[in-house]
């Protein structure tokens, strides 16, 4: 996996100064592209894992489990639309965050919610929305697919759970 | 976006005078899991960089404009899963295609779509959730997505 991922970033380091000493043009977009995501990325990034990090060490274990626990019922859903709405960067963010808050006790069902909200109800993002589209398009949007994601979500979460399955971090 | 560097910097202050030493070790904790985490960010970026050679916003537009309902929403709905556009662009897009009478229904699959189904974003999925969830949870999505996408069609009156 790892030899994989090193052959891919080689291969496409290797189109990029091809492209851009042969002059070719979607290459040399491609590079241009990658400039403009990572200078998006970095302006998020660095400030959202801070933030990661200052809550493994300040917010306590049994409050999380308290609140967001696989016994939390529809309150730990809750939550994870509370914490998911204010979020900027959207999944690539998400997915760190989901890391830390399952290790600090949030069951899966909370877990699947809150990566759902914060693909479909971040405020900055609905606002954008609904300039373009309209509040009625935004909020008919919401209202079906919000409550689809954490029915299906408490039902993914029990499963899994029964299965014993874990996330973790996977070398 | 500066609310996040608000509320990073107020964190930060507040958690130095609180104890730095514990301070530290959050910072600590916060570079070992970017660092981890750092090869599937390079991935993203390849795959989002290439996506948008592949599919640019203008290629997407003729795509959309077309096809009417049906076809119209199968392909925004596949169009919204391979590739990623940060909202910012997808939105305004999304606003060009809406003036031009492309009907919600389709709007929606792509928009949609474009949320909670991630091909770019899956090798970070993948690292985090493990390969069978994370196909799960995005084959999931994408039906939710097209529920949604059905559900807007209807109440705007565009599905009979």
């Amino acid at each position: 996996m790892k030899t994989k991922k090193g052959l891919a970033i080689a291969l496409y380091s290797l189109f990029l100064v091809l492209s851009l000493t042969l002059g070719f043009k979607p290459g040399i977009q491609t590079g241009k592209n990658l400039l403009d995501f990572t200078v998006q990325m970095m302006k998020v990034l660095p400030f959202a894992f801070i933030l990661i990090g200052l809550f493994e060490i300040w917010v306590p274990r049994e409050a999380v489990e308290r609140h967001m626990g696989s016994a939390s019922g529809w309150r730990g859903h809750l939550w994870a639309v509370i914490l998911a709405a204010p979020m900027v960067g959207g999944l690539y963010v998400a997915f760190p965050m989901a890391y830390t808050l399952h290790k600090k006790g949030a069951g899966l069902g909370a877990i699947f919610t809150f990566l759902g909200a914060s693909s479909l109800c971040r405020i900055p993002m609905l606002i954008f929305e609904a300039s373009f589209l309209g509040v009625k398009f935004s909020m008919a949007r919401l209202a079906v697919s919000l409550p689809l994601v954490i029915g299906s979500s408490a039902i993914l979460g029990r499963v899994l759970e029964k299965k014993g399955y874990e996330i973790h971090l996977e070398e | 976006m500066k609310i996040l560097y608000l509320l990073t910097g107020l964190g930060l202050v507040l958690s130095l005078v609180a104890d730095p030493p514990r301070t530290g070790k959050a910072l600590k904790i916060a570079t070992k899991r970017f660092s981890k985490l750092l090869g599937e960010f390079a991935l993203l970026l390849i795959l989002v960089s290439l996506a948008l050679t592949l599919l640019p916003p203008r290629t997407i537009l003729s795509y959309l404009e077309g096809p009417g309902k049906l076809v119209g929403t199968a392909i925004a709905a596949l169009i919204g899963s391979i590739t990623f556009i940060p909202g910012f662009i997808s939105y305004p897009l999304a606003g060009i295609l809406h003036n031009q009478g492309v009907p919600y229904v389709v709007l929606a699959a792509f928009v949609t779509t474009l949320m909670m189904v991630g091909i770019v974003t899956f090798p970070l999925e993948q690292k985090i959730l493990g390969t069978r969830v994370a196909i799960a949870r995005n084959i999931l999505y994408f039906i939710l997505a097209l529920i949604t996408s059905l559900a807007i069609g209807l109440i705007f009156g565009e599905i009979p």
